[in-house]
């Protein structure tokens, strides 16, 4: 099971080691991580995405929870959230596919941000299932590199508002 | 209060923190403290002569005592001589205070002299750790690092100081409170939780109490014995627990798991409700995890939530204080004097089929011509007085302690249960003894375990502390070749420690007494004659060099599944 796990923890030297050491020493998995100081500049959110079984993801969040420097882990599951993640893609593109990989761009609505004789850059935002599907379609193409940022999630303000089921 | 340099503010944050005692050695790194410490009365300083001497001995220090054990060593080699010792506390969850030099601030990350990054060596093995690298936050952090060691799960914290950091001046002044925003243990249970818990327990036909070393760390042995006595739930304790419970008690069944009695594991087995207090499920109790109390409903006390459900999942959890959480218990269960009858009641097949496992596979042995390790533990049982502190190495002397000294009170048996680190014992004794110059303090040892930490006989000596080191010399690594004699066809691989020194001329040329017996009569005689000697004394006791650590679950095996004598 794929989880994502925001965790607040004290802005200081060394934070993010613990966290990660936790995740390699119990032999946990970590898919992607985004760590940025938050509004409170003391403070930064780090962005996990893990997998695991039940057990294990209690286990991740308890002892996540157990570091010293970890304030608050927030867990998704049953809440409104979105969920988005950024991609470069360095796609090859010859004379008779260029247009195409525009056209392919343009549905995505991804953004072109460097063009060479050989080749476009395009920027994409979007969550998991989006950007899978982008990078499938771009392949026949062939992908030079990708980057990608890992996923950041946040709880959607649902005062005033019908919830989604 | 006029300006003062970091290491004189260090030791005023000592003397604020009630600080007795520091183990240590010094180093480069910490000259400018150790020169403050010279001329300090209030606080003493036991130098080791080794760091991981140090550690165990504040550990033993902590353990007996209760208070938080404090360390000072060096920058480099000082401060990686201190993981073990870090590594053996933060397993048992005892609480540390352990302070390290470090290079100058300009010079961390150069590879300089005698730098590690010690902070980072230390992260896994540490309940928490800091690098000081202001000097204005030296109080606030020492005030911390003393909170986090001793609330909670105790455990070991260590505190990481620049060289340039002790030199830079400040103005003095301890904090009053601690704000923590990120860490508030939990110690009253969910009181909803805590009923079902007593629900539960009051309609079991066969309930068994599980407890550990939690029970020591929150002092809550008196609230076990009044629970039990209250129920007439029978009680097994883990190696940790030892002493929790007192071994004369009707209701004890002694340890349970890998070396555990017969009746606790039995007992376990069948039960069909099972109360683990501040214990842990370690795999050493469980043995295979899957059959592991397989009828019981499980209900789980303990103050650290990482424990519940990690290994064994549990159906009522509370996180609490075993103190606490068993208070509430108590007095719930008080309001419901039919609801105890009829348990009794039930209950009364239950402990009469307790007993007959007890008759039926005590722990036993039979003394004949050599001396049995086991008999030299009875002995010393019947021989050193109730208070008296018993500390172990690592191995068969170990589980000989834990199976035949009947402990009676918390805080009497030192061992190093989770890591199971050699060489623990004779400087965690030391430790007790500083803590209770007055008392009789014991470390069983082995005679492979004892030359891991025997540097350590200097400083028993230098203080004058009396321990005594009661050697079960059987030429082997007793429990590796236990094992090896048991799964790996007597295939003695490195397990037979040859050419061992001679311990009676060792502890003379130490300047401490020395006995060697070698015949079973003479085993009393030497105990006596060692508790009456004033400095420490090493016993070379010369057992049964085949004798093997009896039941045994095999690795793997459920813990009903014993190899008996």
């Amino acid at each position: 099971m794929r989880k994502v796990l925001s965790v607040l923890v004290d802005n200081e030297a060394g934070v993010l080691s613990r966290v990660v050491g936790l995740f390699s020493g119990r032999g946990f998995n970590i898919e992607s991580l985004c760590v940025a100081p938050t509004v409170d500049s003391t403070k930064s959110k780090i962005v996990i995405t893990t997998s695991g079984n039940e057990q294990v993801l209690e286990q991740i969040q308890k002892q996540l929870n157990k570091l010293v420097n970890v304030i608050k882990v927030i867990d998704y599951q049953n809440k409104d959230f979105v969920e988005r993640e950024m991609i470069m893609v360095k796609v090859q593109a010859k004379t008779d596919s260029r247009a195409e990989i525009l056209r392919i761009a343009d549905i995505f609505r991804a953004r072109v941000v460097d063009v060479s004789p050989h080749s476009y850059s395009l920027a994409l935002t979007g969550d998991k299932d989006k950007l899978q599907g982008f990078i499938e379609i771009l392949s026949p193409h062939g992908i030079n590199d990708i980057v990608r940022t890992g996923t950041i999630i946040m709880e959607r303000d649902m005062r005033g508002r019908r919830k989604l089921t | 209060m006029s300006k003062i340099t970091g290491a004189q503010a260090l030791i005023e944050c000592l003397r604020c923190e009630g600080v007795k005692h520091i183990f240590g050695y010094p180093g480069g790194a910490v000259l400018d403290i150790f020169d403050v410490i010279m001329d300090v009365d209030d606080i003493e300083f036991i130098l080791s002569r080794h760091e991981q001497g140090a550690v165990h001995a504040a550990d033993g220090y902590a353990r007996a005592s209760g208070r938080v054990g404090v360390c000072l060593v060096t920058s480099g080699p000082g401060a990686t001589n201190t993981v073990t010792g870090i590594a053996t506390a933060y397993m048992d969850s005892v609480p540390l205070v352990v302070f390290t030099g470090q290079v100058s601030t300009n010079l961390i990350g150069n590879d300089a002299f005698q730098e590690a990054d010690i902070v980072g060596i230390t992260r896994p093995c540490t309940k928490h750790n800091y690098l000081v690298k202001d000097v204005s936050d030296l109080p606030r952090v020492v005030k911390e690092a003393f909170y986090i060691a001793n609330t909670g799960r105790s455990g070991p914290v260590l505190v990481d100081l620049p060289k340039d950091v002790m030199k830079c001046t400040m103005n003095f002044k301890y904090p009053e409170k601690i704000e923590l925003e990120s860490y508030c243990p939990t110690y009253k249970g969910h009181l909803g939780q805590i009923k079902r818990i007593v629900n539960l327990l009051l309609k079991s036909k066969k309930p068994v109490i599980y407890a550990g070393g939690g029970i020591i760390h929150a002092g809550a042995s008196d609230e076990l014995i009044e629970f039990a006595r209250l129920t007439h739930i029978p009680v097994t304790t883990t190696l940790m627990g030892m002493g929790a419970f007192p071994a004369s008690e009707p209701l004890y069944l002694g340890m349970l798991g890998m070396h555990g009695t017969y009746c606790a594991n039995m007992a376990v087995t069948d039960a069909d409700c099972l109360i683990a207090i501040g214990s842990r499920f370690d795999d050493r109790v469980t043995g295979k995890i899957d059959e592991f109390a397989p009828k019981a409903k499980i209900i789980h006390i303990d103050i650290d939530p990482t424990s519940i459900s990690k290994s064994v999942k549990v159906d009522l959890p509370v996180v609490g204080d075993c103190k606490v959480v068993l208070t509430e218990m108590i007095s719930l269960l008080k309001q419901r004097q039919q609801d105890l009858a009829a348990l009794h009641d039930r209950i009364r097949n239950w402990n009469e089929s307790i007993r007959e496992w007890k008759e039926k596979q005590p722990l036993k042995y039979v003394q004949k011509d050599l001396i049995k390790p086991q008999y030299v533990i009875e002995m010393i049982d019947k021989l050193i007085p109730d208070d008296a502190i018993v500390a172990t190495e690592v191995g068969q002397n170990q589980m000989w302690t834990a199976q035949f000294y009947k402990f009676e009170k918390p805080r009497l048996f030192l061992t190093s249960g989770g890591l199971g680190t050699m060489g623990y014992g004779f400087p965690a004794a030391i430790g007790a003894q500083v803590a209770f110059p007055g008392r009789t303090v014991v470390d069983v040892a082995g005679d492979g375990s004892i030359q891991m930490n025997i540097q350590e006989l200097t400083t028993a000596v230098q203080y004058n502390l009396p321990v005594k080191i009661m050697i079960l010399n059987n030429g082997y690594l007793g429990m590796v070749r236990q094992w090896q004699s048991f799964f790996y066809q007597k295939r003695y691989s490195y397990t037979a420690m040859r050419n061992s020194p001679d311990f009676v001329k060792l502890a003379e040329a130490y300047g401490a007494a020395g006995i060697r017996v070698e015949n079973p009569e003479d085993v009393q005689k030497a105990i006596r004659q060692a508790l009456a000697i004033k400095g420490p004394v090493f016993i070379d006791f010369i057992v049964d060099s085949e004798e093997d650590v009896y039941p045994m679950v095999p690795s793997g095996s459920p813990i009903n599944n014993m190899l008996l004598v």
